[in-house]
């Protein structure tokens, strides 16, 4: 494309990835806000995975609106509209599996954000992986279901009764999305995607652009409202690089970029409002967009950002600081599948994936067997016992419904009803490292008190497990770390939650990302809380949540005392190469600033 | 009527894939059968949304029914993927 698509001229250069300090960013907690922009020349969102692209933005189309039904001269046209309208969405569908499946098959698998996507360091996780099979499955699945004969069928007949084309497509649609809704579970998530096909048929049926992915044929930087996970299953090669309107630092879209490692900048107000074809960068440490870049610009930071990237690749070995200070670098895995070369063990094994979609917890032999997978590849592991509950409902727990569930019963706390599903649990995770001879540790989520804590390790360390941890995701467990830690052998933070619980800020809530970004100073305090704590008592403090996997704030949490990094295998390289860049002391003073 | 009751064998139920290759099956044989719970609702075999909505879990007795002339070997082909654990299957392929 020639340069003429460059309106904005002397657009700032933002600052390379690592080199941008916390607290000089899109403030974190400051006045200036989160994405009150366009300020000349770009705008600033909260980014969310790192690296850098740039190129021209196509926009993903929002739902289209249903305009007052017309009457209808011609049925039979109408039916033709129908028709055509639902095989063109089985269509792209199809289209899309099949392009999901060559990209498996070109050999560039391996970058899915593995099979616990869903909620970010904490989730068991809802949507599947994205690797190129399981998006080609869920593809598949939505094409059969817009060629579905009695959707058609009822549809047709709406028409005969009187609807012109969209209105009888969406008529048609609702029946259907309501009678699974009303099903519940894994049928009343179908029914999210059912409205995303209907808009898509809909769209078609009015003449207006179909909303999902754009296809223009050319690499681009998707720019969308929010993405769901039946736009992210679908998302090709050809996207450099995700910004959207909404969503906050733990949202489907920041993990799925970080999963594939795209550069993305959310909770970024006005971009949607950027034409089709509008030349922009992207930076996914800072935040910052330019707009009006030139095509060469934009060629010139991709090729630096391909170099900086196989700069990063080549680096190996142990985190340490650039005077030698260590700090591990360790995983955050949901299975076997997950594991990767370069890191120094796992941080954070979940293990609901073993109790997804169960009528009955797993038996202790599977347990064991799904364990010791594990165990067998990898030096040292940390166990997380089940993190579930009513936040994320696993059926076989048999928990009601509750008016709060982010402060109800989940985590550590569905031991008070159901202790025989962590007692089994915590047989399986000690027979796993016996058979096996691993280093296993194992810790608790959700623990809020110096009792909880005390039960915990008296009933794991009572199997014989060697090192018991907790998490700390609740404010009244940080501040009474030192107490914890008089009780257990190390402490994991779950930034995520602890975001969430600091701020009174649902973790999903699409308007608040700026209380959730990782580097507001009130979290870094607590964290630096735990840390002292850790060094008072010669026992090591860990960050697993989303922020580990940053490399801006990976020397902030080193200068806080944190002893270990746990994170998506993807972010490893680069957070190795952050703390490679500064010494001890300078991460103190980034500690020092970033808390200030 | 010809028809065949059988239990659903596969492990996540008449969901998910087990649904997507029994759903693709009724539609490649192309004979018009139709699947219920019990005295439930029948629907078509080759519908998706249809299949889905009856909610068959792991273990729930669907009957198949048709009465097209050449239904039997259809209903025998059905019956026999519904009887398999798909999902033991899709672990295999993997």
């Amino acid at each position: 494309m020639p340069d003429e698509v460059v309106p904005a001229a002397g657009a700032p250069e933002p600052p390379a990835a690592g080199s941008a300090t916390p607290g000089a960013g899109p403030a974190p907690g400051g006045s200036t806000g989160v994405g009150v922009s366009p300020a000349p020349g770009g705008f600033t969102g909260l980014g969310v995975s790192p690296g850098r692209a740039a190129g021209p933005v196509m926009r993903m189309a929002g739902p289209p609106v249903l305009p007052a039904a017309r009457p209808v001269a011609d049925a039979g046209a109408e039916i033709a509209v129908v028709g055509k309208a639902l095989e063109a969405v089985a269509a792209d569908l199809r289209h899309r599996s099949a392009a999901a499946r060559d990209r498996t098959s070109g050999g560039s698998g391996g970058d899915g954000p593995g099979k616990t996507g869903g909620s970010g360091a904490d989730g068991p996780g809802k949507t599947g992986g994205s690797g190129g099979d399981d998006a080609a499955e869920i593809l598949d699945a939505l094409a059969m279901m817009a060629d579905d004969p009695m959707l058609r069928e009822e549809a047709e007949q709406g028409v005969r009764d009187g609807l012109d084309a969209a209105h009888a497509l969406d008529a048609a649609f609702n029946r259907h999305r309501e009678a699974l809704a009303a099903l519940g579970g894994y049928l009343g998530e179908r029914a999210a995607d059912l409205d995303d096909l209907k808009h898509r048929a809909v769209a078609d049926a009015l003449g207006v652009p179909m909303p999902g992915l754009p296809s223009p044929g050319h690499p681009y930087v998707l720019v969308a409202e929010d993405l769901s996970p039946a736009d992210t299953a679908g998302l090709g090669a050809d996207v450099l690089a995700l910004v959207t309107e909404k969503g906050g630092p733990t949202s489907h879209t920041a993990i799925l970029a970080r999963g594939r490692g795209l550069p993305a900048v959310v909770a970024c107000a006005g971009i949607t409002e950027l034409p089709d074809g509008t030349y922009i960068s992207v930076n996914g440490v800072s935040g910052e967009i330019a707009v009006g870049v030139t095509v060469a610009e934009a060629a010139r930071i991709l090729e630096e950002e391909s170099r900086e990237r196989a700069r990063l690749a080549a680096t190996s070995g142990p985190g340490r600081t650039a005077d030698g200070h260590p700090v591990k670098l360790l995983l955050n895995i949901g299975s076997a599948a997950d594991l990767r070369p370069g890191a120094e063990g796992v941080g954070l094994f979940r293990t609901e994936f073993l109790f997804l979609d169960r009528k009955q917890a797993p038996s202790f032999e599977e347990q064991v067997a799904a364990y010791a997978e594990v165990f067998r590849q990898a030096e040292q592991v940390v166990v997380r016992t089940l993190d579930a509950g009513t936040d994320k409902p696993l059926p076989f727990l048999g928990l009601p419904p509750e008016h709060n569930p982010a402060l109800g019963i989940r985590g550590l706390r569905v031991d008070r009803l159901l202790p025989e599903v962590l007692d089994t649990q915590l047989d399986a995770i000690a027979e796993a490292a016996r058979a096996t001879g691993a280093d296993a540790w194992v810790m608790a989520p959700m623990v809020t008190t110096r009792a909880e804590a005390a039960d915990f390790a008296r009933r794991a360390r009572a199997r014989g497990i060697g090192r018991v941890g907790v998490m700390v995701e609740v404010p009244a467990a940080a501040l009474q770390a030192d107490r914890l830690l008089a009780e257990v052998d190390f402490l994991s933070i779950g930034t995520n939650d602890l975001s969430q619980y600091t701020f009174a800020a649902d973790r999903q809530h699409p308007g608040l990302a700026d209380l959730l970004d990782p580097a507001q100073p009130a979290l870094l305090r607590l964290v630096g809380a735990c840390a002292q704590a850790g060094r008072a008592a010669g026992k090591p403090v860990g960050v697993c949540g989303e922020a580990a996997g940053d490399p801006v704030l990976a020397p902030v949490l080193a200068g806080l005392g944190v002893t270990s990094l746990s994170m998506a295998p993807v972010c490893v390289p680069a957070v190795r190469d952050a703390l490679a860049r500064h010494t001890l002391e300078e991460c103190w003073e980034r500690a020092r600033t970033a808390t200030a | 009527m010809p028809a065949r009751t059988v239990a659903v064998a596969s492990a996540s139920g008449l969901h998910a894939r087990p649904a997507k290759l029994f759903v693709q099956e009724a539609a490649r044989l192309g004979v018009p059968v139709r699947i219920r719970v019990g005295d439930g609702k029948a629907v078509p075999a080759n519908s998706m949304l249809g299949v889905l909505s009856l909610g068959a879990v792991h273990g729930t007795e669907v009957t198949l029914e048709s009465d097209a002339p050449d239904a039997e070997e259809a209903l025998d082909a059905l019956a026999g993927l519904l009887s398999r654990d798909l999902d033991a299957e899709e672990a295999l392929d993997a």
